[in-house]
C-alpha cells in the first residue's frame, strides 16, 4: 500500500464551502477530481462525498459509476439481471472488489507519481548541472580559440623571420661564392706569375752556370766609325754640383710654370663664371622689376622686397664691379644675392602658375590673358587671310603676264593704247611745262646776256673807233685787220659761248 | 683614298720618321728607308742578323736596329750612309733597346733586366743603371725630352728614379706604395707621373715631377685591377681601364674620379649611334653562273665588300665568355686611346672583342659603337684630327670620324690581312702592315677635296 500522508488541512473548510455551493455534473466532477489529484486525499474526502453523490441521485451515480468502471475494464457493479425490466441490484461484492482495485490502482499511481516526481527532480538537477557544464565548456572554447589565434600570429611572425634569415643566408652565400671566385682568380694569377718567375730564375741559373763555366766571354763593346756631335750642337759638360743645382732649378721652374698656367686657366674660368652669374643676376632683376609697374590684383609683399632688393643689388653690382678680385666676401655676396634672386624668381613663377590655373578655373575675365584656343583660332584666321591674299596676288600677276604676253582683242588694246597714250600725254605735258619754264629762264638769261653783250660791244666799238680815228691807213688797215680780228674773235667767242642762239639778235647785229 | 703598291715586310717593323719625310721598314735583315711621297728607296742597309726592333731617333737622322738574339744593336745614319755603329752587349744579352730623346744615347736593357746600359754616340762614356724593373712599361720619357722616369725594384720594394736626360743625372729617387709596379707614364705636360700597380691590386699613384705624391686612387679591392692606362693629350684626364669592364676618368685638378664608363653588351640609349659591319652580298650579273654559296664555316669571303649599317637600338653585342681558370683572362678594358684634341676616347672591352666604343669626353657619355665582324686587332687615332683607323686582321681598314664611318677594302691580289696600322704625323697617309707586306694608304685631305670640287665646278 502506498504511503499515506497525514496533512493538516487548514484550508479544507474553505474548499468545502467553495465546492458545496455549486451543483456539478458528474463529468465535471471527474475532471475536478483529476485536477485535485495532487492534493492529499484527506483533504478531498469531504468534498468528494458531498459533491458527487447525494441522497437524491444514488441510482444515477451508481449507473454512472458502473458505466465508467466498465469502460475502464472493471466488471460491472450490478448483478446479472434476470429479466429485462427488473431493477438491477447492486453487487456489493463487485463494488468492494472494484473499490479494492481502485485503491490498488491509486496506490500504484501514487507510487508512480512519486517516482516520476523524483525522476523529474533528478532530471532537473541533471539539466542544471549540464547547463553549468555547457557554459564552462563554452568559456573554455573561447579561451582556447583566442590562444590559437595568438599562436597562429606568432607562427606567422616566426615564418617571416625565417624567410628573412633564409634570404640573408643566401646573400651571404653569394658573397662568399664571389669572394671565393676572386680568390681563385687571384690564386691562378699568382701561380702564373710564380711559374714565370721560376722559369726566369731557372734561366738565370743556367746562364750563371754557363758563365762560370765559360772562361772567355764575348767582349761587351761598341764599335763606332766616328763619334757624332750632340743634337743641340753644344759640348758635353762635367757633372758637378752646379749642374745638379741647375737641374733642380730647371725642374722647379717647369713645375711652377705648369702651376701658373693652370692657375691662370682657373682664374679665367672663374672670371667667366662670375660674369655669367652677374649677367644672370641682372637679368633676373630686370625680369622681376617690371612687375612693380603693372598694378595687379594679386599684389603681395614680395614685390616690396623685390624693389628693395633691386636697390640693394644695384648697389652691390657697383661694388662688385669695383672689386673684381677673388676675395671671399665678394664671392659670397654674389652667390647669396643670386640665391635670393633665384628664390624670388621661383616664387614669382609659382605664383604665375597658380594664377594661370585659377584663370582656367574661373574663366577668361582678365583681358591680358588670352586663352590658348582663341589664340589658335586667331592665328588660323590670319593664316587663311594670308593664303587668300597670296592667291589673289598670284592670280593678278598671272593676268598681268597674260596681258603682256598674249594678244588681246582690239577694244582692250585700243583702250590700253589710250591708257598708254594718256600716260604719255601726261608725261609730255609735264615735260612741256618744264621745258616752258626752262625756256623762260633761258630767255631771261639771254636778255640779260644780250644787254651785257650790247654794252660790251658798245664799249668795244667806241674803243675801236677811237683807235681807227687816231691811227694811219696802214696802221688802220692793220688795226682794222687787228680790230676785225678782235671782232672776229669776239664774234666767234660769243657765238661759241652759245648765248646768242636766237637768230633774231644775231641778225640785228648783222653777223649772220 | 689611294693605296700604294705592296712592299715586303717582316716582323711588323714599319715606322715613319718623326719629321714625316721617310718611312723605314725591315725585310729580314735589311733595313729599307723610303721617301714618304714617292715611296722610292732612299737608303738600304744590311744588318748582321734578323732585326727585331727598329726605332728612329727624335731628330730623324739615325735609325737603330736591334737584334736581340745576337745581342747586337746597329745604328745607321741617314745623312751619311757610310757611317756605321755597332753595339755588342755580348754575354749580357739584350731584351730591349731604345733611343734617348736627344737622339744621341741608346739605352739597352740586358737580359734578365740586370741593368740598363746607356751608350753615348757623342762621347766614350757608358752609364749603367742597376735594378731596373722588369715590367711592361718601365721607362718613360717626357714629351719635351728633358726627363726620364725609370721603375726599379730593390729588396722586394718598388722605386722610381727620375733622370735628367741631358746629363743623366739622378734628379729624384723615391719609393712607391705599390705591391708590384706594372707601368709608369708621364703626363703630356711633363709635370705628373702616373704609376700603377699590377692587376692583383687596383692602385694608381700620381707623383709630381719633384717626387711628391699628389694622389693615390683605388676603385676597389681584391678583384683584378688595372688593365690599361692612357693620358689625354691635354693632360686634363687620366683614363684607367680595368678588368671589371669599366674605364674611370680622373681629372687633373683633384685627381679624383669624375666619371666611369661602363661597357655593357646591350646598348639601349637611342642617342648612341651603333655601326654594325655587314657583308655586302656580291652582285651577280645576268650572264654569270651562280656559284653555290660558301659554307658557313669557310671564313670571311676574301674579296667581298662590306659596309656599315646603322643598327637600331636596343642592340646586343657579341660577347666572349672568358675561361675563368686561366691567368690574364680576356675580360676588361684592354685598349684605350684618346683622340689628339682630347674630345674622344676609343676603348675596347676584351669581353666584346669585335666592338670599339667611342666616348665623347666633352659630354662624358658614349658617342658611338662600332661592331666589326671579327675581333679588333688595333686602332689608332689620326695625329691631327679626331679620326680613328681600325683593323681587324681582315683585308679591310675601317675609318671612323664624328661625321660617319667607312670600310675600305685594301686592293691587291690575294689576301692582305691588315694586322697593324700606323698613321703618318700629318694625318694624310697611313701604313697598313700585314705579316709579310705593307702598303701605304693616302687619304684625301679636305683641301684636296675642296680643290677637286672647285675644278669640277670650273669645267661644268
Amino acid at each position: 500500500m502506498g504511503d499515506w500522508m497525514t496533512v493538516t488541512d487548514p484550508e479544507s473548510k474553505t474548499i468545502s464551502q467553495h465546492t458545496s455551493e455549486t451543483k456539478m455534473s458528474p463529468s465535471s466532477l471527474y475532471s475536478q477530481q483529476v485536477l485535485c489529484s495532487s492534493i492529499p486525499l484527506s483533504k478531498n474526502v469531504h468534498s468528494f462525498f458531498s459533491a458527487f453523490c447525494t441522497e437524491d441521485n444514488i441510482e444515477q451515480s451508481i449507473s454512472y459509476l458502473d458505466q465508467e468502471l466498465t469502460t475502464f475494464g472493471f466488471p460491472s457493479l450490478y448483478e446479472e439481471s434476470k429479466g429485462k425490466e427488473t431493477k438491477r441490484e447492486l453487487n456489493i461484492v463487485a463494488v468492494l472488489n472494484c473499490m479494492n482495485e481502485l485503491l490498488v490502482l491509486q496506490r500504484k499511481n501514487l507510487l508512480a507519481q512519486e517516482n516520476v516526481e523524483t525522476q523529474n527532480l533528478k532530471l532537473g538537477s541533471d539539466m542544471d548541472h549540464l547547463q553549468s557544464c555547457y557554459s564552462k565548456l563554452k568559456e573554455q572554447l573561447e579561451t582556447s580559440r583566442r590562444e590559437m589565434i595568438g599562436l597562429q600570429e606568432r607562427d606567422r611572425q616566426l615564418q617571416c623571420k625565417n624567410r628573412n634569415l633564409h634570404q640573408l643566408l643566401k646573400n651571404e652565400k653569394d658573397e662568399v661564392q664571389k669572394l671565393q671566385n676572386i680568390i681563385a682568380s687571384r690564386a691562378t694569377q699568382y701561380n702564373h706569375d710564380m711559374k714565370r718567375k721560376e722559369r726566369e730564375y731557372n734561366k738565370l741559373k743556367e746562364r750563371l752556370h754557363q758563365l762560370v763555366m765559360n772562361k772567355k766571354d764575348k767582349k761587351i763593346a761598341m764599335d763606332i766609325l766616328n763619334y757624332v756631335g750632340r743634337a743641340d750642337g753644344k759640348r758635353g759638360s762635367w757633372r758637378t754640383g752646379k749642374t745638379e743645382a741647375r737641374n733642380e732649378d730647371e725642374m722647379y721652374k717647369i713645375l711652377l710654370n705648369d702651376y701658373e698656367y693652370r692657375q691662370k686657366q682657373i682664374l679665367m674660368e672663374n672670371a667667366e663664371l662670375k660674369k655669367v652669374l652677374q649677367q644672370m643676376k641682372k637679368e633676373m632683376i630686370s625680369l622681376l622689376s617690371p612687375q612693380k609697374k603693372k598694378p595687379r590684383e594679386r599684389v603681395d609683399d614680395s614685390t616690396g622686397t623685390v624693389i628693395s632688393d633691386v636697390e640693394e643689388d644695384a648697389g652691390e653690382l657697383s661694388r662688385e664691379s669695383m672689386w673684381d678680385l677673388s676675395c671671399e666676401t665678394v664671392r659670397e655676396q654674389l652667390t647669396n644675392s643670386i640665391r635670393k634672386q633665384w628664390r624670388i624668381l621661383k616664387s614669382h613663377v609659382e605664383k604665375l602658375d597658380n594664377q594661370v590655373s585659377k584663370v582656367h578655373l574661373e574663366g577668361f575675365n582678365d583681358e591680358d590673358v588670352i586663352s590658348r584656343q582663341d589664340h589658335e583660332q586667331e592665328t588660323e584666321k590670319l593664316e587663311l587671310e594670308i593664303q587668300q591674299c597670296k592667291e589673289m596676288i598670284k592670280t593678278q600677276q598671272q593676268l598681268l603676264q597674260q596681258q603682256l604676253a598674249t594678244a588681246c582683242d582690239d577694244d582692250t588694246t585700243s583702250l590700253l593704247r589710250d591708257c598708254y597714250l594718256l600716260e604719255e600725254k601726261e608725261r609730255l605735258k609735264e615735260e612741256w611745262s618744264l621745258f616752258k619754264e626752262q625756256k623762260k629762264n633761258f630767255e631771261r638769261e639771254r636778255r640779260s646776256f644780250t644787254e651785257a653783250a650790247i654794252l660790251l660791244l658798245k664799249i668795244l666799238g667806241r674803243s675801236l673807233l677811237g683807235i681807227r680815228h687816231s691811227s694811219t691807213v696802214s696802221r688802220y688797215g692793220v688795226r682794222r685787220q687787228c680790230n676785225q680780228g678782235y671782232i672776229c674773235c669776239l664774234k666767234r667767242n660769243i657765238l661759241n659761248s652759245g648765248i646768242f642762239k636766237n637768230i633774231f639778235i644775231l641778225d640785228w647785229f648783222g653777223w649772220v | 683614298m689611294n693605296f700604294s703598291e705592296v712592299f715586303k715586310l717582316s716582323g711588323l717593323l714599319c715606322k715613319f720618321s718623326p719629321d714625316g719625310k721617310y718611312l723605314a721598314s725591315c725585310v729580314q735583315y735589311r733595313l729599307v728607308v723610303r721617301d714618304v711621297n714617292t715611296l722610292q728607296i732612299v737608303q738600304l742597309y744590311t744588318c748582321l742578323d734578323q732585326i727585331q726592333h727598329i726605332e728612329w731617333s727624335a731628330d730623324s737622322l739615325f735609325i737603330l736596329c736591334a737584334m736581340y738574339k745576337r745581342g747586337l744593336v746597329q745604328v745607321w745614319s741617314l745623312e751619311q750612309p757610310e757611317w756605321h755603329c755597332k753595339i755588342d752587349e755580348g754575354s749580357a744579352g739584350l731584351v730591349a733597346s731604345c733611343w734617348s730623346p736627344d737622339g744621341r744615347h741608346i739605352l739597352n736593357t740586358t737580359e734578365f733586366h740586370l741593368r740598363i746600359t746607356v751608350w753615348s754616340l757623342c762621347t766614350k762614356s757608358v752609364s749603367y743603371i742597376k735594378y731596373p724593373k722588369a715590367c711592361l712599361q718601365g721607362t718613360t720619357f717626357t714629351r719635351d725630352g728633358r726627363y726620364m722616369a725609370l721603375a726599379e725594384r730593390r729588396d722586394c720594394k718598388d722605386y722610381v728614379s727620375i733622370f735628367v736626360c741631358s746629363d743623366w743625372q739622378l734628379l729624384r729617387h723615391f719609393d712607391t706604395d705599390t705591391q708590384d709596379l706594372t707601368g709608369i707614364e708621364w703626363a703630356p705636360n711633363g709635370c705628373v707621373l702616373a704609376v700603377w700597380d699590377s692587376c692583383l691590386e687596383y692602385k694608381v699613384l700620381l707623383y709630381s715631377l719633384d717626387g711628391r705624391l699628389l694622389s693615390a686612387y683605388s676603385a676597389y679591392e681584391w678583384s683584378l685591377g688595372i688593365k690599361s692606362v692612357a693620358w689625354s693629350p691635354s693632360s686634363q684626364f687620366l683614363a684607367v681601364g680595368s678588368y671589371d669592364g669599366k674605364v674611370r676618368i680622373l681629372n687633373h685638378v683633384t685627381w679624383k674620379m669624375i666619371t666611369e664608363f661602363e661597357h655593357p653588351a646591350a646598348i639601349n640609349n637611342p642617342k648612341i649611334v651603333v655601326y654594325k659591319e655587314a657583308e655586302k652580298s656580291p652582285q651577280l650579273g645576268l650572264g654569270c653562273l651562280s656559284f653555290p654559296p660558301p659554307r658557313a664555316g669557310a671564313g670571311p669571303l676574301p674579296t667581298s665588300e662590306s659596309k656599315y649599317e646603322i643598327a637600331s637600338v636596343p642592340v646586343s653585342l657579341q660577347t666572349l665568355k672568358p675561361v675563368t681558370d686561366r691567368a690574364n683572362p680576356k675580360i676588361g678594358i684592354g685598349m684605350l686611346a684618346f683622340s689628339p684634341d682630347s674630345y674622344f676616347l676609343a676603348t675596347r672591352n676584351d669581353n666584346v672583342p669585335s666592338a670599339v666604343w667611342v666616348w665623347d669626353i666633352q659630354k662624358l657619355r658614349l658617342f658611338a659603337v662600332l661592331e666589326q665582324l671579327s675581333p679588333v686587332r688595333a686602332f689608332q687615332w689620326d695625329p691631327q684630327q679626331p679620326r680613328l683607323a681600325i683593323c681587324t686582321g681582315g683585308s679591310r681598314v675601317y675609318l671612323w670620324s664624328p661625321a660617319g664611318c667607312l670600310s675600305v677594302q685594301v686592293p691587291g691580289e690575294g689576301d692582305f690581312a691588315v694586322l697593324s696600322l700606323c698613321w703618318h704625323l700629318s694625318g694624310d697617309s697611313m701604313a697598313l702592315l700585314s705579316k709579310d707586306h705593307f702598303c701605304l694608304c693616302f687619304l684625301e685631305t679636305e683641301a684636296a677635296v675642296g680643290t677637286a670640287c672647285r675644278q669640277l665646278g670650273g669645267h661644268t
